[in-house]
């Protein structure tokens, strides 16, 4: 795969008035970004065939530094803003950029509704186990016994596993690796876009500010150690027992298949209703 | 495709579906019919006693019309998937009830910031919280008004009847695509499960406002931007090449975001009000009856001014001078022409289905100049017509001896 230098992705497809972004050094957030840009460069994806739709949170502020259409809202809510855009314009390719605490915890129920409904739609979740911009307070994925502000003597709540949430309903593709899997990570977006319905991949992402310096992993290259450590690629997981697999992160596709989206099956309805009204086409 | 409602090919639909004539239906038909009529093609709701049937008949409706409809998982994403199709140029509504209405708040605040167009519906119910929930109450006058946090203007229009539910729906759209801004239906449950005669009109008897859209890319650069000196910016729709970036943060005229320059802020949030002050009198709407010689002012809005117009007409049968003021639009209220009226009555009685919401409204323009007093009822039955007429006869007979000392 020939890739461009980071100076062309950056020139061609970010506004350049809003430089530098908010996010603080060591920040995976950026990388994420790039590789999302280069997925949609080497897809030859039309710029203004794709809107970008994000919630609250660091991840969030992604279309605000992108030249695309973009829609910033609320938090939690990107992807009921994102059901309207994409029944209403189909033709438009939807991204949303979420964080794990707007995309798992208060727009929980958006996200498996959006899945069980197989919604025309690629999240980019970037998980850093924690609420980066409000200071690093406990997310529901932070492994159970680390701190955040919110747990100072260790999380007590079982974490949520987004991607295996994603599987169970119903999503059309899930991948989940972390920023340091880079080739892997861009492969997976750009399968995901190429996709009819739901699908997601999901970054291990470090936020050494919030995240690590309250669990001794104080730089980004502590935290890409740890990933490695904490992670199992998904075959490796298959030989392993549950008690084997207990506090690791699961790394690798998790599926991709061709449900009917959502798109495809209001398609069919119309014809439905119109059957229905005796006026066959 | 994007559908505004007058394409020859959607009045050949609409003719084909609901010719012309009388029909017999709910307020909540008749506010699904006039926003069909209105050309809303895109409806995201969630179900709740007493606005469902808007949304059946929605679900029902709109597949025929080439439009869309989706059930979401609650209200919060009802009003989120409205605003979201509202961006790619598609007129889109959504309705609910008091518990609705409140998970709704948050985005309808970004709705107004973000000046999309989009109408929505409460089907007022008796609360607070549950309350009587297939009861028609009044008490979200002021939720409207000031639900969602900090400063932001609002339009809020409330119908009287079946029939005027189905010509306000199609006010409240044009208003919304006119001015940019979302505009609430303040209707009840009691005139949203009443079902009497409306006449369905042909559809080109109905005006159909689309907003207005940049003409030029430079235009566009603006979404934010008071381009036309008229403080209504024109709005480039998602996926015309504008790239355009809509956020709920505070934003420059270009749309980026700049939360760091008080004047930013400033600039847009007075803009916001004085959009909608400037055009208040296109906004503004009200009725008067029997106003002329009136010495007392009975002021009543909703399903409230139907019985209160029987007390008026009943009072003026046994010699009683009592006018009626009914405003159509709430917010921006009409204080101004009350304070007018008010110059020339000895009293000025507000009857709704609340404790006191409208009356405060009334007493912040008359001021101490007036007395105002409430016919206030709650409990899930309307007023009735004796009700007040109790009231405008016993202030009546204050007044003769108050006039007699």
């Amino acid at each position: 795969m020939y890739l461009k230098s980071s100076y062309e992705i950056r020139d061609k497809y970010l506004r350049k008035d809003m430089l530098p972004t908010i996010f603080c050094p060591g920040c995976g957030i950026g990388a994420v970004l790039q590789y999302t840009l280069r997925a949609i460069d080497d897809l030859e994806l039309n710029q203004d065939e794709v809107v970008w739709v994000s919630g609250i949170g660091c991840s969030s502020r992604v279309p605000g530094y992108v030249n695309f259409d973009g829609l910033h809202t609320t938090h939690g809510r990107a992807l009921a803003f994102a059901t309207g855009i994409k029944m209403a314009n189909p033709d438009l390719k939807v991204i949303a950029f979420m964080g794990d605490g707007d995309a798992a915890a208060i727009g929980g129920n958006h996200l498996i509704h959006a899945i069980r409904r197989n919604l025309d739609i690629t999240v980019i979740l970037i998980n850093n186990f924690t609420y980066g911009m409000t200071g690093g307070q406990v997310a529901p994925t932070t492994p159970k016994g680390l701190r955040g502000t919110t747990a100072p003597y260790g999380s007590f709540e079982n974490p949520f596993d987004i991607a295996e949430l994603a599987v169970a309903a119903g999503a059309n593709y899930v991948a989940r690796w972390s920023v340091f899997n880079y080739l892997q990570g861009i492969n997976s977006i750009k399968k995901a876009l190429q996709k009819e319905g739901f699908t997601l991949v999901e970054f291990l992402s470090p936020c050494p500010i919030s995240f690590g310096r309250r669990n001794k992993l104080k730089t980004a290259p502590e935290l890409i150690k740890w990933y490695q450590k904490l992670s199992v690629p998904i075959s490796k997981a298959k030989e392993m027992s549950p008690e084997e697999l207990e506090g690791k992160v699961i790394i690798g596709e998790f599926t991709d298949r061709d449900r009917p989206s959502l798109v495809k099956e209001y398609e069919a309805y119309k014809k439905r209703a119109k059957k229905a009204m005796g006026w066959e086409e | 495709m994007i559908i505004r409602g007058d394409e020859p090919e959607q009045i050949e639909l609409l003719k084909k579906m609901y010719p012309k004539g009388n029909y017999f239906m709910q307020g909540d038909e008749a506010i699904a019919y006039g926003a069909l009529f209105a050309g809303c093609r895109f409806y995201a709701g969630y179900p709740i006693t007493p606005a469902s049937e808007i949304a059946e008949t929605m679900a029902r409706e709109l597949p025929k019309l080439k439009g869309y409809y989706i059930q979401m998982e609650d209200e919060i994403g009802s009003i989120a998937a409205v605003v979201g199709a509202s961006w790619t140029g598609f007129k889109s509504m959504t309705a609910t009830s008091g518990p609705g209405f409140s998970l709704m708040q948050e985005n309808l605040g970004y709705a107004i910031f973000t000046e999309t167009p989009l109408v929505l519906v409460d089907i007022q119910r008796s609360g607070p919280s549950t309350g009587q929930a297939t009861k028609g109450a009044q008490g979200d006058f002021f939720q409207a008004r000031w639900g969602t946090h900090g400063d932001h203007p609002i339009i809020a229009i409330s119908p009287t009847s079946v029939e005027d539910s189905f010509w306000e729906t199609i006010r409240a759209f044009s208003l919304s695509e006119k001015f940019r801004i979302p505009v609430l239906v303040l209707a009840d449950g009691i005139i949203g499960h009443t079902r009497e005669q409306i006449k369905i009109p042909d559809p080109e008897e109905v005006e159909i406002v689309y907003r207005k859209l940049p003409t030029s890319d430079e235009e566009a650069k603006y979404p934010f931007g008071d381009v036309h000196g008229d403080l209504i910016p024109p709005m480039p729709l998602f996926g015309h090449d504008y790239f355009t970036h809509v956020t709920g943060s505070t934003h420059k005229e270009n749309g980026l975001r700049d939360v760091y320059t008080p004047e930013v802020h400033d600039r847009l949030v007075r803009r916001l009000h004085k959009k909608i002050e400037l055009h208040k009198t296109e906004i503004q709407k009200w009725e008067e009856y029997y106003i002329e010689d009136a010495e007392i002012l009975l002021v009543s809005w909703g399903v409230s001014a139907r019985p209160s117009l029987g007390a008026v007409m009943e009072g003026r049968k046994k010699g009683i001078k009592v006018g009626l003021f009914i405003p159509k639009t709430v917010h921006p209220f009409p204080g101004e022409r009350i304070k007018e009226l008010s110059k020339n009555v000895q009293l000025i009685i507000v009857s709704e289905m609340n404790l006191g919401q409208v009356i405060l409204e009334v007493q912040r323009f008359v001021r101490d100049e007036v007395p105002v007093i409430g016919v206030n009822k709650i409990g899930g039955v309307p007023l009735t017509v004796e009700e007040i007429l109790k009231e405008i006869e016993s202030s009546a007979e204050r007044s003769r001896h108050r006039s007699a000392d």
